[in-house]
């Protein structure tokens, strides 16, 4: 099979006013493969994670330099003449913690397309089903669409964040340690739904949890000191890493 | 062991002085409540409930005096409608700027200067809906009378603004960071996030914030006794001089009923009613509080 790219980094570096964060990051993501980003609390992961969907927006003081290629129509996502919302619009995020809106289960599910300003119920009723089936949620929640998300258990939120990701058909659903605050049980029901959903979608994921990575990832990256130390298919970092301070990582001498 | 007795004397004495001075406002509340109770007591031995709450004149001060209390209930709520209608579109507007938009350096300077707003005297507001808005709103409303109810609502709606914005700002801070990032991260705009999450997550509080305002408005007297006209008026139209309970109370001050009058004794029915009024929009604050709950 020939790999395709989704997206490439290429000598990615970002600045929080003059902190150098991430440094010289070059990385492709593979089409409809998970690729995990590891590495010790405070190495980058996350702040690499939300470049791809221009978080580092909303926050004054911060500059990306280099170039993240969305393929096919080669677009450089963190170029300034690119509106951050329209890349928000392609490439969605699931939070750390649960975060549903003060809304019902339904509206959380349907707003991002009522931002795009759809508006027609039929269209509605449809996605909001199917992005809730392939959350693995409908059957949870299709008698009460009309209740507040917040009724729902810590996972079904998370998984309802999912949906509402899911909901705008995104071309790379970017995941944040999806199940940092969550139990063991709902864990494994959101790990095995980023393995369904690679189908679909191309995913990236930070997770503190090594078992994680190599549980749901295709491709792993090992980050360090915002430098990405090692890039490889996931079951060779985590049984024949090249490099010293992976294999020190992943063995658990530090991190 | 000396020390530790002594210690106890000290703690139980600060624990007394402090539940002594809990206690003072709670004692002055019920007795406040008492006294209304009383002296209303002793006007509804004269005046029929049922008089009290379905005429729709009030002449107390008159020969042939009259004790329906709508109209001045009328005036009241007229007045405090007409500087909600103000102050809800204003209030919450001023809140998303300075919540959502406004860079920090700009919010520093804003909210002071909003905050004095609610520092200047009521009775320049007054002088000011009279003498100012009253002959502005004149040259586009010529039936507009010199005293009427619309100009001191205005004039009411901005001044609650401050106590609005800034209860209801705090409300919208504290709408944690990662809701926001929910709702861009879906691509929302700052607008769509401010209107269609902030505003939602912090409901509760921009909804006590507008009961507190709402309630000053109902209480607010200077304004109203200078600029409404003192006329009970039993009208919906905002361009007539009306009268408030709180106007009215000020009025009969001023004057020189005889304590033990039923005149007299007008003051404290009307202050009672005002008090029920004010006690209602506060449980109704309370429970728009419960009912909607806040989970993050």
């Amino acid at each position: 099979m020939v790999k395709e790219l989704k997206a490439e980094v290429k000598k990615l570096n970002f600045y929080y006013g003059s902190l150098h964060a991430l440094k010289e990051i070059n990385l492709p993501i593979e089409r409809r493969k998970v690729t995990a980003l590891i590495g010790p609390s405070g190495c980058g992961k996350t702040t690499f994670l939300r470049c791809f969907n221009r978080m580092h927006d909303l926050y004054p003081h911060n500059r990306y330099e280099g170039e993240i290629t969305l393929y096919p129509d080669n677009i450089n996502i963190i170029s300034p003449e690119i509106d951050p919302i329209e890349i928000r619009m392609q490439i969605s995020m699931v939070f750390q913690k649960p975060n549903p809106f003060p809304k019902s289960i339904y509206e959380n599910v349907a707003y991002g397309l009522r931002v795009r300003g759809v508006s027609k119920r039929a269209v509605l009723d449809e996605k909001v089903e199917k992005s809730l089936r392939g959350a693995a949620l409908w059957d949870e929640v299709k008698d009460r669409l009309n209740h507040l998300a917040f009724d729902l258990s810590g996972g079904q939120q998370q998984r309802l964040c999912i949906a509402r990701a899911l909901a705008t058909d995104p071309r790379i659903l970017l995941f944040d340690e999806p199940t940092s605050a969550l139990d063991p049980t709902a864990t494994s029901k959101i790990e095995e739904l980023i393995i369904q959903l690679k189908d679909e979608v191309t995913i990236i994921i930070v997770t503190h949890n090594m078992q994680q990575a190599a549980r749901v990832s295709d491709y792993t990256a090992f980050m360090y000191l915002g430098e990405i130390v090692e890039y490889d298919k996931t079951d060779r970092i985590f049984t024949a890493p090249s490099n010293k301070l992976t294999e020190e990582y992943i063995t658990g001498r530090f991190g | 062991m000396k020390r530790k007795l002594a210690r106890k004397i000290k703690e139980g004495a600060i624990e007394t002085t402090l539940f002594l001075s809990a206690l003072s406002s709670v004692f002055i509340t019920i007795s406040i409540v008492v006294v209304l109770a009383y002296e209303s007591f002793g006007f509804f031995k004269e005046v029929s409930i049922k008089e009290f709450f379905t005429g729709t004149q009030w002449t107390p001060l008159f020969a042939n005096p009259k004790f329906g209390i709508l109209p001045l209930i009328s005036g009241t709520l007229l007045t405090t409608s007409i500087a909600l209608i103000v102050a809800l579109p204003l209030g919450l507007t001023v809140t998303v700027y300075l919540s959502e938009y406004a860079p920090h350096r700009v919010r520093e300077v804003i909210k002071p200067i909003l905050e004095l707003l609610a520092a200047v005297p009521t009775v320049v507001y007054g002088y000011f809906a009279l003498l100012f808005l009253t002959p502005i709103l004149q040259k586009f409303i010529p039936d507009l009378s010199g005293f009427n109810a619309l100009s001191p609502g205005i004039i009411m709606g901005i001044m609650i603004i401050p106590y609005v914005s800034s209860v209801s700002e705090d409300a919208m801070k504290a709408v944690p960071m990662h809701i926001r990032e929910g709702s861009y991260a879906m691509g929302a705009t700052k607008l769509q996030t401010a209107f269609k999450v902030v505003i939602p997550s912090a409901f509760s509080g921009i909804a006590a914030a507008f009961i507190i305002g709402i309630s000053r408005a109902i209480g607010e007297t200077m304004v109203v006794a200078i600029a409404a006209g003192g006329m009970p008026n039993l009208t919906a139209n905002p361009l007539e001089p009306v009268q408030t309970l709180t106007a009215y109370i000020v009025q009969v001050s001023l004057g020189d009923a005889p304590h033990g009058t039923v005149e007299y004794k007008t003051i404290f029915a009307a202050g009672i009613t005002l008090f029920f009024m004010t006690l209602g929009f506060n449980i109704l604050g309370f429970w728009l509080r419960k009912r909607i709950r806040e989970v993050y």
